[in-house]
């Protein structure tokens, strides 16, 4: 109950400087872009050469400072990848595991079955490195946020937003309207060309985003594609046996004056 | 008692222990009244989740793991790792919700009515107390996957019970098994969320004896008093209580399988982080009108009991109707109240979810005056006052005229 009070004095100190500084009121929060998911709808199911895409944006440019701990190296076949490639991508980074007869710790080359390289051994040296702020793990940000994939989406290209003037950035902050309090510690990332796929997919800063995206909605919902393939098939069923058991019950029923 | 059947392995036992005539008793001849419509299937599905939530919550208990450190990982196991974990996952979490949707269902059912009225008193306490247990295993089990929502959650609910004068604190750190939710209160939290099922499930074994030895309340609120009122349970209320459970499985599966995180909250996604408090800490949905209430009134332990008087006032309801009407079919006045209730205990709902302030704060607290005024001045003056339709000769009669008149 105290902390309750404290939330709801906090709530009201916000809300009165939100009236109080007509800027920021002004402001407001960014509109979220809506896009259309491959995955989104009914018959929604990922397209697994940009889930691949997504992943290379990943590796290529998230990675230096986030980390993806509930992903494993062999689920990476899942999304196309083939069992080579995963032993060797896991295979580039050693992990420590247990200890050796003298009791140092021994060092292994990584196997698909362990979690994908964090950029950090832990939080003191993630903040560290970031200015003090933290990098969160992303294997869950799209269902970590109201609407995650197009939170997501819009927060990665609202970088280049026109700053209002009297907009006061702190140090080593990057004015991003998309962001609660529109200053983030990471800056803007993802730039057109920044990224060459392979299968030459178009590689504009929001075609890397979106990519990236997918990527992100796979690793929080990894079961997507199963859960609604298995979704049909039940509610086929379903509909079936719910039809006789009406059916049925009219029959039933006829019996008697009701 | 006739012999359920003439198989000799089936008599031989039924001689010993009467069990299959004990089933055919309740299950096939119970005599139920004719004329009971959809309203009456939401008892039989809230059984059916009651049984979902024990099979799947028992296979996510084999593979959870009561310890802070470990708590969030174990249940994104269970999602990646474990074999249609994603499924029992999901049907679990959705299916709290479900059985809160067939509850508040049922129990308007109850109210709209009259089946709280004598003689099922003790039918409807059975009920609350259900209601109640209900409660507080949603509260536990959403502790469980120890994400942000979870962890505060259970810190803002926990604490209300420091409002009390001398105990509270006292209690509050018992329940913790510490100075913060924390470790202990975790590993608690556990046994606790796995044992309630099970004592609902004992309840629920009562609350349909008591139903079967006062049989079922109906549309028209009168007794069944001739042969012709009533029908075997068998066939009639099986199949009809099928076709129900196959309309509410897809309803329910829809979520499961299209929109498995529509009930919960995108912060139950990050771990439970002492150090940071959301900017927005709600209860889940099935607890927001009490919330409301809770937050209505300035005073922390006026709101904590005006919170907990709200439903323990639902025991004296049947004192507080004074109407000799069971039924709002044939109650013209109270009917359009019942119905206001009803609105007014969704507009407590949505104001649950908002920040308790301006005119949230001032239109809760109104919702808050017109639940007691409702329950403690309108239902017993309107069950004096009101002048009921006349009712039917029988149960029967109506339904016999009805259809007489289409041939
Ligand atoms: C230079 C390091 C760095 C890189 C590279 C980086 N980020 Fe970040 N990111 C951060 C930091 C630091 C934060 C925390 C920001 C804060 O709290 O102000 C963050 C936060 C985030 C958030 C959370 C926003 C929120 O609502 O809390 C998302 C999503 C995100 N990054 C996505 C990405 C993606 C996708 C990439 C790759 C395209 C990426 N980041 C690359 C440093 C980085
Ligand atoms: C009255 C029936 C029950 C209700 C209302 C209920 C409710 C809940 C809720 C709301 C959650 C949190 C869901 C989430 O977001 O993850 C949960 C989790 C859990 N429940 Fe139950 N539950 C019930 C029965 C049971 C039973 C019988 C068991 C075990 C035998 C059980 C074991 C678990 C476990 C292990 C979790 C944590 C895993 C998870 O978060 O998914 N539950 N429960």
């Amino acid at each position: 109950m105290r902390s309750m009070r404290k939330l709801f004095t906090a709530i009201a100190a916000a809300a009165t400087l939100a009236v109080a500084t007509p800027a920021l009121a002004n402001s407001g929060a960014t509109k979220l872009e809506h896009k259309e998911w491959s995955w989104q709808g009914m018959f929604g199911q990922y397209d697994k050469a940009q889930l691949r895409r997504g992943f290379q944006v990943y590796k290529e440019i998230c990675a230096t400072c986030h980390s993806m701990n509930l992903v494993r190296y062999r689920n990476l076949m899942d999304i196309g990848l083939s069992e080579d490639d995963v032993k060797a991508l896991a295979a580039a980074n050693e992990v420590q595991d247990g200890f050796d007869d003298t009791g140092a710790p021994k060092m292994r080359a990584g196997l698909p079955a362990d979690k994908l390289h964090a950029p950090f051994p832990n939080e003191k040296a993630a903040r560290a490195a970031n200015g003090g702020a933290l990098p969160p793990d992303l294997s869950l940000m799209n269902k970590a946020r109201k609407s995650g994939p197009d939170y997501v989406y819009t927060l990665l290209t609202s970088y280049e937003d026109p700053m209002p003037e009297d907009f006061h950035l702190m140090d080593g902050m990057n004015y991003n309207p998309a962001f609660p309090g529109h200053q983030i510690a990471m800056p803007q990332m993802i730039f057109d060309e920044g990224v060459t796929f392979a299968d030459g997919a178009p590689n504009k800063k929001e075609n890397i985003t979106a990519d990236v995206v997918a990527f992100l909605n796979w690793t929080a919902e990894p079961e997507l594609d199963t859960r609604k393939g298995m979704g049909l098939k039940v509610m086929i069923f379903l509909a079936v046996m719910t039809a006789l058991f009406y059916a049925l019950k009219r029959q039933i029923w006829s019996r008697i004056d009701h | 008692m006739s012999a359920p059947s003439n198989n000799k392995v089936v008599k031989w036992v039924d001689d010993r222990l009467p069990i299959f005539t004990m089933m055919k008793h309740s299950a096939i001849d119970y005599p139920t009244p004719k004329n009971l419509n959809y309203w009456w299937n939401f008892g039989s599905l809230a059984g059916l989740m009651l049984v979902i939530m024990i099979l799947t919550g028992l296979f996510l208990a084999m593979n959870y793991v009561p310890h802070t450190s470990m708590a969030f990982d174990s249940v994104e196991r269970i999602m990646r790792d474990v074999n249609y974990g994603w499924l029992l996952r999901y049907l679990h979490a959705n299916g709290a919700s479900m059985f809160f949707i067939l509850v508040y269902i049922h129990i308007f059912r109850g109210l709209y009515y009259g089946s709280y009225k004598a003689p099922r008193e003790v039918l409807w306490w059975l009920g609350l107390v259900i209601y109640l247990l209900m409660m507080a295993t949603g509260f536990l089990g959403y502790v469980l996957p120890w994400g942000q929502m979870s962890f505060w959650g259970a810190t803002v609910i926990t604490n209300l019970f420091s409002a009390f004068p001398l105990v509270g604190e006292h209690i509050v750190t018992w329940l913790w098994g510490g100075f913060s939710v924390d470790n202990p209160t975790l590993n608690r939290f556990f046994p606790l969320h796995f044992v309630l099922p099970f004592v609902i499930l004992g309840v629920v074994v009562v609350h349909v004896w008591a139903l079967h030895s006062v049989k079922s309340n109906n549309p028209l609120g009168i007794d069944m008093k001739t042969p012709q009122d009533s029908i075997p349970f068998h066939p009639y209320y099986t199949i009809k209580d099928l076709f129900g459970i196959g309309l509410f499985l897809m309803f329910y599966l829809a979520f499961v399988f299209w929109a498995p995180n529509f009930f919960g909250e995108p912060d139950n996604y990050i771990p439970a982080n002492p150090m940071v408090t959301p900017p927005h800490i709600v209860p889940e949905w099935y607890y927001l009108p009490f919330y409301a209430i809770l937050r209505s009134v300035p005073d922390k332990l006026g709101g904590v009991l005006l919170m907990f008087g709200a439903i323990l006032i639902l025991f004296v309801l049947p004192w507080l109707d004074t109407s000799k009407v069971r039924s709002c079919k044939f109650r013209p006045i109270y009917k359009w109240f019942t119905i206001l209730f009803l609105v007014n205990a969704f507009v407590l709902g949505y104001i649950g979810a908002q920040p308790a302030e301006g005119t949230m704060l001032l239109v809760g607290q109104i919702c808050t005056v017109w639940y007691f005024l409702h329950l403690l001045v309108l239902t017993p003056v309107i069950g004096w006052l009101e002048k009921p339709k006349p009712l039917p000769e029988s149960i029967s009669s109506p339904v016999v005229k009805k259809s007489g008149e289409a041939v």
